[in-house]
């Protein structure tokens, strides 16, 4: 018999600990699908966040380093550098990149480092209890913004492929979301091109995926996936910020 | 006998770590440690080896920590308030087991202090520095040529218990320019092979660097096992040097540039009949504290100099017990003892008996 569906080799056969109606899952399984199909697992190495995500090395069935709060592009930079023929990712949150790392994204992003960052903006912290993250919309109620986010007080949310597409150093930027089936056909092409983008050496690559947070929203999973859709998508628009024009 | 050339300090750490075969350099401008990263960017590419200069000092050692986590031999080096700010990877990287050479040329302190040669960061160098419980190991070179030679010993060191180690200099030691033999070293032959580097899974199981432990009873084991290393490298890598202390009633105690104007001091008392000794530790950790208690033994009094208003003094103590007087000279801020000074705070203990 033809086996026409299974497990990716780059995802390891292990339960996660993500909440119910989490799309972590959902983008773990495309980032290995991807690296399976790209037959990259044996030189893949990937950057674990401090946050959610942290451990994701558990998760992936490929080498792996967890990185300090933030400083992902920064590991990511260095072993890149001192290893050019890995194909090296990272796996950041909202806090990790949008916040307390923003200058280690903006500075790997300028330089046109040969990586590609995989994105997972879930507009607030997970991890540590549902606090205002840098993404979390205005008028959004978290733990340490309890009337809702005031950008008069707390500052605007920093649209990360936006500003990153304002910079000359990345080669492909792209805001994608999992909240249909289409959705999840269309992020695992974009990831895909996200990969090719560093494997063909033209630099910087950055895929942000619009997750949800059922937990910490207060929200069931299917209202959370249909809150991306409503409210973060609208903020956040879907699509491609920054492409390297085809060559040939 | 290779051939001497005149070197600045700085310099000479650079070349140093490129004859031991440093291949990465990550680093962040901060004065007076310039001449490593700006003789890095124009030999790396010469060598075949990676220069990049961080957009900070945190996202500096963040790059060291990538780097080291392939296996390459990497260093960077800055300068007190730079080291600060590093010290969130040198944590991580003693919690990951990871080697690399770190490189403070020291200026005074706290805060933004002044761009002069101090010893300020010994606490921060030989005490912690980042969160947790790990150890470093500390050298403290007193000459450029000493820089040289512990610079390249230092790769090796890093690799052979996988961890950070730190040279610990200074403003003076860094600008100072002396002769200096660069000699070809190969790195020791017992070192242990990289199994754990993470450079692609090919034709094995996947490697992983961390150092997060959520159950604390894996976390403490992972704790005590690291004692474990640090009590094996306090065992192995005690160093330190002494001059004139066989006879010394006053034995001097100091480390790097302070130790060469304790010596002059030193000479100078001789001169006046004084019987003075030097002992001068070169590993600052492990701090040889048997080798002080035994080299003051039969002297009545012990000064220690630094270039700080007393650090090290406080291991000093710890070395010699109740059994004599510890006294205590520093200068701070960037300022630096004189040897007439040191020789005046000797007459002062001995003949004033204050």
């Amino acid at each position: 018999m033809q086996k026409v569906f299974g497990r990716p080799e780059a995802l390891a056969d292990v339960p996660t600990h993500y909440c119910p109606g989490c799309t972590h899952g959902i983008i773990h399984r495309l980032i290995a699908e991807v690296i399976d199909e790209l037959g990259v697992r044996e030189r893949a190495v990937g950057i674990s966040p401090v946050g959610c995500a942290v451990l994701a090395y558990d998760y992936f069935n490929c080498d792996f380093v967890e990185a300090s709060h933030g400083r992902a592009p920064a590991v990511a930079t260095g072993i890149k550098r001192a290893s050019p023929n890995t194909v090296v990712f990272t796996y950041q949150g909202d806090g990790d990149l949008a916040s307390i790392g923003a200058g280690e994204i903006v500075h790997a992003a300028s330089r046109g480092e040969k990586i590609t960052v995989i994105f997972v903006n879930n507009a607030i912290y997970g991890m540590t209890g549902g606090q205002m993250a840098p993404t979390t919309l205005p008028g959004q109620r978290t733990t340490t913004s309890p009337r809702g986010r005031d950008p008069e007080v707390a500052g605007h949310p920093i649209k990360v492929c936006e500003l990153l597409s304002s910079l000359s150093g990345p080669a492909y930027i792209a805001r994608v979301s999992v909240t249909n089936p289409a959705n999840v056909a269309k992020a695992r092409r974009t990831v895909k091109k996200a990969f090719e983008t560093q494997l063909d050496g033209k630099g910087f690559s950055l895929v942000e995926f619009l997750s949800t947070c059922p937990t910490n929203w207060g929200l069931s999973p299917v209202d959370a996936l249909k809150w991306v859709d409503d409210k973060m998508a609208v903020y956040y628009p879907l699509g491609e910020y920054t492409k390297v024009p085809e060559v040939g | 006998m290779a051939e001497r050339i005149l070197m600045k300090g700085n310099e000479a750490v650079a070349e140093a770590a490129i004859i031991a075969g440093c291949r990465c350099f990550f680093g962040y401008p901060i004065t007076p440690q310039n001449e490593i990263p700006e003789y890095m960017s124009r030999r790396m590419p010469e060598v075949g080896g990676v220069f990049l200069q961080a957009e900070s000092e945190v996202a500096g050692s963040n790059m060291v920590y990538g780097a080291a986590c392939t296996g390459a031999r990497v260093m960077t080096t800055s300068s007190s308030p730079g080291i600060s700010l590093m010290q969130e990877a040198i944590s991580y990287m003693a919690g990951a087991e990871l080697p690399c050479v770190i490189v403070n040329i020291v200026r005074g302190g706290p805060g933004l202090g002044g761009i002069q040669g101090a010893q300020s960061d010994y606490f921060q160098a030989t005490k912690g520095g980042g969160h947790g419980d790990y150890r470093l190991l500390v050298l403290g070179p007193s000459t450029v040529q000493e820089l040289v030679d512990l610079t390249m010993e230092a790769f090796d060191l890093a690799e052979l218990y996988r961890n950070p180690v730190m040279l610990l200099g200074d403003a003076i030691l860094g600008q100072m320019m002396e002769p200096v033999e660069m000699r070809e070293r190969q790195p020791r032959a017992d070192l242990p092979p990289k199994t754990w580097a993470t450079t692609g899974a090919m034709g094995r199981p996947k490697n992983v660097i961390t150092s997060l432990y959520l159950d604390p009873a894996k976390l403490e084991r992972h704790n005590l096992r690291l004692a474990d290393k640090y009590r094996r490298m306090a065992a192995e890598q005690v160093r330190y040097a002494t001059h004139m202390t066989e006879d010394a009633d006053v034995v001097l105690v100091a480390y790097g540039t302070t130790a060469r104007i304790a010596r002059a001091a030193l000479e100078r008392a001789r001169e006046r009949g004084l019987r003075v000794g030097l002992f001068r530790p070169i590993s600052l950790w492990p701090f040889p504290y048997e080798a002080l208690a035994a080299a003051t033994a039969g002297a009545s009094r012990v000064l220690v100099v630094e270039m700080s208003l007393g650090q090290m003094v406080e291991d000093v103590r710890l070395a010699c017990g109740d059994t004599k007087p510890v006294h205590f000279y520093g200068r701070t801020g960037g300022m630096s003892p004189s040897p007439r000074e040191i020789l005046d705070e000797i007459v002062k203990i001995v003949e004033k008996g204050a």
